[in-house]
């Protein structure tokens, strides 16, 4: 009975992180785009616009859901649900940390370790697609069916480089269960450079990780792949004729996808929560350091502000930095939350990028996004994997 | 446990598979043999064997499917029309049936020896185990589909890059990619 109890909290808890985050990583997206456009993004809504999450959350509940006339029924209320469930599934098998002890119960940090973790990703982001495709049928509109058929030729074809970049890492490590493909990349070669996958010998993973990472942009519908939903050409592609919850689930969809891809890049290629360096180099300071870093920089800030809610509101966060940075140098937090906290930076910096590259590179055209995912991307994906399995036959 | 979730997805399976008939729609009876694929999934799952339930998934449900889905909506078919029937179908397929429901009456009714039952366990199912066997005793067999699978690739390609004379010269630049 303990281990349904720990199932159901974790399965609670990673549910209500993922949730939270999913919220929030659309305020800092559109801080981030606004940043890089020298705007100020949502600054209405409390201090900050950081409430701008939950009233945009309020404003899509109240709205009016409509289903066109001639719409499919069924499938028009089934893609919603289909897409989001789907999107949410894959996060079970990430795993986030090691094993700790919670009121005496072992627990590594992560849902449930297959046998097969990372083709059950590839198999959920594959079923993925009907969810868009079907969405966009189903709404009777010319925009969305194009759309629905963008997304289905797009996801096949970058759907075959996305698993020919991890092919070369699970080749490295030599295992399909995520936690032991993590272990594999603890410790460090020559006394400082991290073995992870993008840098660990026979044969580094750097091409891999590139094609992983350029395939996930397309698999994710993002810029630049962003195609079935092209502004300029299709209205809003597959989601022209959703409205309310069911066009807010499509969004959740995207974003959980985004994270997923990140945190399985993080497992295969950048050494899951494994720090980045040795301990003896002081590495186990470095999270106290950032906390400081980031109390210094708000206080400094608060500072400049004018008197009011925003000063108020940096001290805040100044002094919760402090407190959370000043928490990792007690050696008991340090442990559960060291392997936590790099986790947490490899993927937020990689979502990061995912926004970065959004507010800088324009849209492909369509047929270069099939040039380039059929002939550049999937031979380059190949190539990779046939030299890694060469290399690791003749040095492994 | 097992046996409930065994019956659960094989009659999800085989009403599926009846639907896939039954509707008239075409992408209603492609949704339903997607249906079919992942109960089969589970089904493998049931047997221990992760590997190919997820093959089966990432392969049939998600890459096969999906291209059925794709040409059905690029040509946006419609409503199929019932038609009569051919006469074989009338004359010869209830007795076909019969045929075919007495056959699996006696395979489930005869009484098994134990070595021919699969028990689970009893094979290969993990991930590595599948690779020797693919890449040791059955190579061959697995080397000739792969060339039966470019053939059949390169003879799709031939098909669709088939010009009507009638029509022209053809697309500019065609030549030397030809």
């Amino acid at each position: 009975m303990p281990f349904l109890l720990l199932a159901l909290v974790k399965a609670g808890v990673l549910m209500a992180l993922l949730l939270l985050t999913l919220l929030y990583i659309q305020w800092v997206e559109r801080k981030v785009i606004a940043r890089i456009q020298r705007r100020w993004g949502p600054h209405r809504v409390g201090p900050h616009g950081l409430l701008q999450p939950l009233a945009d959350t309020l404003k899509l509940l109240t709205k009016e859901d409509l289903v066109p006339p001639h719409a499919h029924k069924f499938l028009f209320l089934l893609a919603p649900f289909l897409a989001v469930s789907l999107a949410l599934l894959s996060i079970a098998v990430i795993p986030f940390g090691e094993e700790i002890e919670v009121f005496g119960q072992r627990t590594p940090l992560q849902l449930t370790d297959l046998n097969i973790g990372p083709l059950f990703i590839l198999a959920v982001t594959s079923l993925g697609v009907y969810g868009i495709t079907l969405g966009g049928w189903a709404s009777n509109n010319k925009y969305s069916l194009f759309g629905a058929l963008r997304s289905a030729a797009q996801m096949i074809s970058y759907e075959l480089s996305l698993s020919l970049g991890v092919v070369g890492a699970l080749l490295l490590s030599g295992s399909l269960s995520l936690r032991e493909i993590v272990d594999a990349q603890a410790g460090f070669s020559f006394g400082f450079l991290p073995r992870w996958n993008v840098f660990q010998g026979p044969w580094p993973q750097w091409a891999g990780f590139l094609v992983y990472l350029t395939a996930a942009f397309a698999e994710t519908n993002r810029a630049p792949f962003d195609l079935p939903e092209a502004e300029t050409e299709l209205v809003a592609g597959f989601h022209t004729e959703y409205s309310s919850m069911k066009f807010a689930m499509f969004f959740m969809a995207e974003y959980a996808n985004m994270i997923t891809v990140a945190c399985l890049a993080t497992v295969l290629f950048l050494g899951g929560w494994h720090p980045p360096l040795p301990e003896s180099w002081g590495v186990q300071f470095a999270p106290a350091l950032a906390g400081a870093a980031v109390a210094a920089l708000l206080w400094y800030h608060s500072s400049g502000a004018a008197p009011g809610k925003q000063r108020w509101s940096m001290q805040a966060g100044a002094a919760a930095a402090a407190l959370g940075g000043a928490a990792f140098l007690w050696p008991g937090t340090r442990a559960v939350f060291s392997p936590l906290f790099w986790f947490a930076a490899k993927s937020g910096f990689l979502l990061f990028f995912y926004i970065w590259v959004r507010a800088t590179l324009p849209r492909f055209r369509y047929d270069q996004l099939m040039n380039f995912g059929w002939k550049v991307l999937f031979p380059a994906g190949m190539a990779n994997a046939l030299a890694t399995g060469l290399m690791v036959a003749l040095f492994g | 446990m097992d046996a409930v979730l065994f019956w659960t997805f094989a009659l999800i399976a085989v009403a599926c598979a009846v639907n896939l008939i039954w509707q008239r729609h075409p992408i209603a009876s492609a949704i339903s043999l997607i249906g079919v694929m992942g109960s089969l999934a589970v089904l493998y799952l049931l047997l221990g064997a992760e590997f190919i339930a997820a093959v089966q998934v990432i392969i049939y449900a998600g890459a096969i499917m999906v291209l059925f889905v794709f040409v059905i909506m690029l040509l946006n078919a419609g409503r199929e029309e019932r038609t009569p029937g051919s006469r074989l179908a009338r004359y010869l397929g209830l007795p076909l049936l019969a045929t075919l429901v007495i056959q699996m009456g006696y395979l489930v009714a005869r009484p098994t020896r134990l070595s021919e039952r699969v028990e689970l366990g009893s094979f290969a199912t993990s991930t590595k185990q599948i690779g020797r066997e693919l890449f040791g005793r059955y190579l061959l067999p697995f080397e000739v589909t792969s060339i039966l699978i470019l053939a059949a690739i390169v003879g799709a390609v031939a098909l669709a890059r088939r010009q009507d004379p009638a029509e022209g010269a053809g697309e500019p630049g065609e030549k030397e990619s030809a």
